[in-house]
């Protein structure tokens, strides 16, 4: 609120003083949203719907969080609610894999996963964002207790099979001399008037300062072994107590050898607005979400049901199902209205009478190949030999990432960690293995980075989501040209039934993408419920 | 002579399929998928979701075989939907790179759509004689289609 404004938001700062004094903080908020000062949000809080016609039914394909969001929400609202599910448990996508369990992808293989009480693998979702307030609301109806998920670790790594003879950096070393030496080099030119006619004279001297400091420059502006440099890039011999306590300085790599190396592709990760802090996991697992809404819901959700078609006509809609683990004896569902969440990936092969328009976009979007490899170590040497606790080592090997448990620090005994998350042509190859050999090629690569691994490895389960039963691929991936052309056909409601799910959000891949756009869908469908009925 | 090129086809095909699930060659990266032939493009890709027996698979919804399905008695379908895509099996069509994800699409060239659709069209249990180039596949682009005189 600067010039031309500041009447204006003098007199609104007075009138929200007023306001706060005599009605209290909640009350200066809801001025405060009107009045478009308070950050805007997409989630406006959970719809509050009301006057729903007595015995009005909806059918909901899918447990997954858009399904059972919505489940929750519409029966809250006095809806006759059924939810159809493919597999044998709540969740979808939001899944934990723990020791004990078993997983069949297609193709028949069989994983039974052998990790230690209390340690798993999130084989979908893993991180929540601090602004993903739908589902972050959800977490604290359900009361499911959150720990915060480390991304950016400084003492992590950074690798390249091609740079640095394959030795991986520590993020911490690489950050610093990146910055350190672009300061210096913008110092310098800074210095030889080269800015002169883009900066002022004030703000060469304040840019100046500004390099020192962000690049930790020495006094002549370079960047340099010592103290202030050392303190960012960490040292050789680390400060401590008594006769062997000096310090030793570290020395910076060369520009050319960062530059070179291009780990520096991998230092924004952390900044992009989905990962910056804070984020959150579940204690014990994302699935304790999909666990929790699924309790929530007892006796509402029929599992293990494969939906077959879906036919609306002037009544309501029909759902034809069979029993997922032994086709033949179809049944059928009935319901006033249907929200499917079932993935294109499937809802594309399912008989079901829409519009043109819909149906073309139903089967316009591909989805995505991903695969994650948990690795159960028999001790968190990570945390015992290399100071790493949580966040994530980046490297150009196919495995891409490996992270470090956010759960558990400092504890004895074994540990499990993401050994990999591959997309693309890696997810491809991967997806194109067995199982096992999926593990084994991660172990061999992990290795090349942590040496321990081959010693330490105890066990591993790989799930590739090209392979999963329950979606057939990974998540819907809209491209801008595929956005324009069936994006609002999607998410029309077509006569009785609406889609809601990842698919129909701007948030691909995000379980708020999968929140808000239930959210929205069953707004929509209670005002054309209220409205009278199907269009 | 023909059952004995069969069996040939078949103990070739079955050592290769050993190969591609225990060896330790290195991964195809992008770069270097353009050097993979036919057979190497079925078990570094297809096979993920069509299987390594091409039988496909089955569970809320379905991949469709490639062995045993008539669909293959065209190759041009085969082209179509290798190069452009159907339902949630992505497009494998040269193009330029696409914003707004973060990962890389992966390509193959005209050349090798037409020998990986040659090559699963004579193994599995296929035997079509005809062939499809990479001349008609290139031919199969929208751009090429739509330049007509």
């Amino acid at each position: 609120m600067q010039g031309d404004n500041s009447q204006l938001s003098m007199t609104r700062r007075d009138l929200l003083r007023l306001i706060g004094l005599s009605a209290g903080g909640a009350a200066m908020y809801a001025v405060m949203n009107r009045l478009g000062l308070a950050a805007e949000s997409p989630y406006q809080g959970a719809p509050v719907l009301q006057g729903a016609p007595r015995g009005t039914s909806v059918l909901i394909l899918g447990a997954g969080l858009a399904g059972m969001v919505a489940a929750y929400e519409l029966r809250q609202a006095g809806y006759n609610v059924q939810v159809l599910e493919y597999n044998a448990r709540p969740g979808g996508r939001n899944w934990t894999l723990r020791g004990g369990d078993t997983y069949t992808e297609l193709g028949g293989f069989t994983q039974h996963c052998q990790f230690e009480r209390g340690l798993y693998i999130n084989p979908g979702p893993w991180r929540i964002p601090y602004h993903h307030r739908g589902l972050l609301d959800y977490c604290k109806k359900l009361d499911i207790p959150l720990e915060p998920f480390v991304q950016v670790n400084y003492n992590a790594y950074l690798h390249s099979a091609k740079a640095f003879d394959g030795k991986p950096q520590r993020y911490r070393t690489i950050n610093a001399d990146y910055r350190g030496h672009i300061a210096e080099l913008l110092a310098k030119v800074t210095q030889q008037g080269k800015l002169e006619a883009q900066v002022t004279k004030e703000d060469q001297a304040l840019l100046l300062d500004s390099l020192r400091q962000w690049g930790a420059l020495n006094e002549n502006y370079a960047y340099t072994a010592g103290p202030h440099v050392s303190n960012r890039r960490g040292y050789d011999r680390e400060p401590g107590g008594g006769l062997s306590a000096k310090p030793l300085d570290s020395r910076p790599l060369q520009l050319h050898d960062v530059l070179g190396s291009r780990l520096w592709s991998s230092l924004t990760d952390g900044e992009n607005y989905e990962f910056q802090t804070t984020l959150f996991q579940p204690v014990g697992g994302m699935g304790r979400i999909g666990e929790a809404f699924g309790k929530q819901l007892d006796g509402v959700i029929r599992y293990n049901t494969k939906v077959t078609a879906i036919h609306q006509d002037e009544h309501g809609v029909t759902v034809s199902y069979d029993d997922a683990r032994r086709a033949g004896h179809t049944q059928t569902a009935h319901a006033d209205w249907c929200i499917c969440t079932i993935p294109l990936s499937i809802l594309s092969q399912i008989p079901m009478n829409v519009s043109a328009p819909m149906a073309t976009a139903i089967g316009a979007v591909p989805y995505a190949a991903s695969v994650k490899v948990g690795l159960q170590f028999k001790r968190r040497f990570w945390e015992e030999d290399e100071d790493i606790y949580g966040g994530i080592t980046l490297t150009d090997l196919p495995i891409n990432t490996i992270s470090y448990p956010s759960s558990d620090f400092n504890r004895k005994g074994k540990g499990v960690l993401l050994g990999a998350y591959l997309y693309g042509l890696d997810a491809y190859q991967f997806t194109a293995m067995s199982p096992e050999e999926r593990v084994r090629r991660t172990v061999a690569y992990g290795s090349q980075i942590h040496p321990q691994y081959p010693q330490e490895f105890d066990n591993g389960v790989a799930v590739a989501w090209h392979r999963s039963p329950f979606t057939l691929g990974c998540f819907a991936t809209w491209t801008d040209e595929l956005r324009a052309k069936h994006y609002d056909n999607l998410c029309q409601i077509d006569g009785r039934i609406a889609l809601a799910g990842e698919h129909a959000s701007y948030l691909p891949a995000w379980q708020e993408g999968a929140v808000t756009s239930a959210l929205d869908v069953i707004t929509r469908l209670h005002q054309r419920v209220m409205a009278g009925g199907a269009a | 002579m023909k059952r004995a090129v069969l069996i040939v086809t078949l103990l070739l095909a079955s050592t290769s399929f050993a190969l591609a699930q225990t060896s330790d060659n290195t991964l195809y990266t992008d770069e270097s998928l353009t050097h993979a032939n036919g057979e190497a493009i079925f078990h570094a890709i297809c096979q993920g979701c069509h299987m390594p027996d091409a039988k496909g698979a089955t569970g809320a919804g379905t991949y469709p075989a490639l062995a045993n399905n008539p669909k293959l008695a065209s190759p041009q379908y085969m082209a179509a939907v290798i190069l452009f895509g159907r339902h949630d099996m992505p497009s494998f069509v040269e193009r330029p790179a696409a914003h707004g994800n973060f990962f890389k699409d992966t390509m193959l060239t005209d050349e090798q759509v037409a020998e990986v659709i040659n090559y699963v069209r004579t193994h599995f249990g296929n035997h079509y004689a005809n062939g499809i180039t990479a001349a008609d596949v290139a031919a199969m682009h929208p751009q090429t289609a739509t330049t007509k005189p």
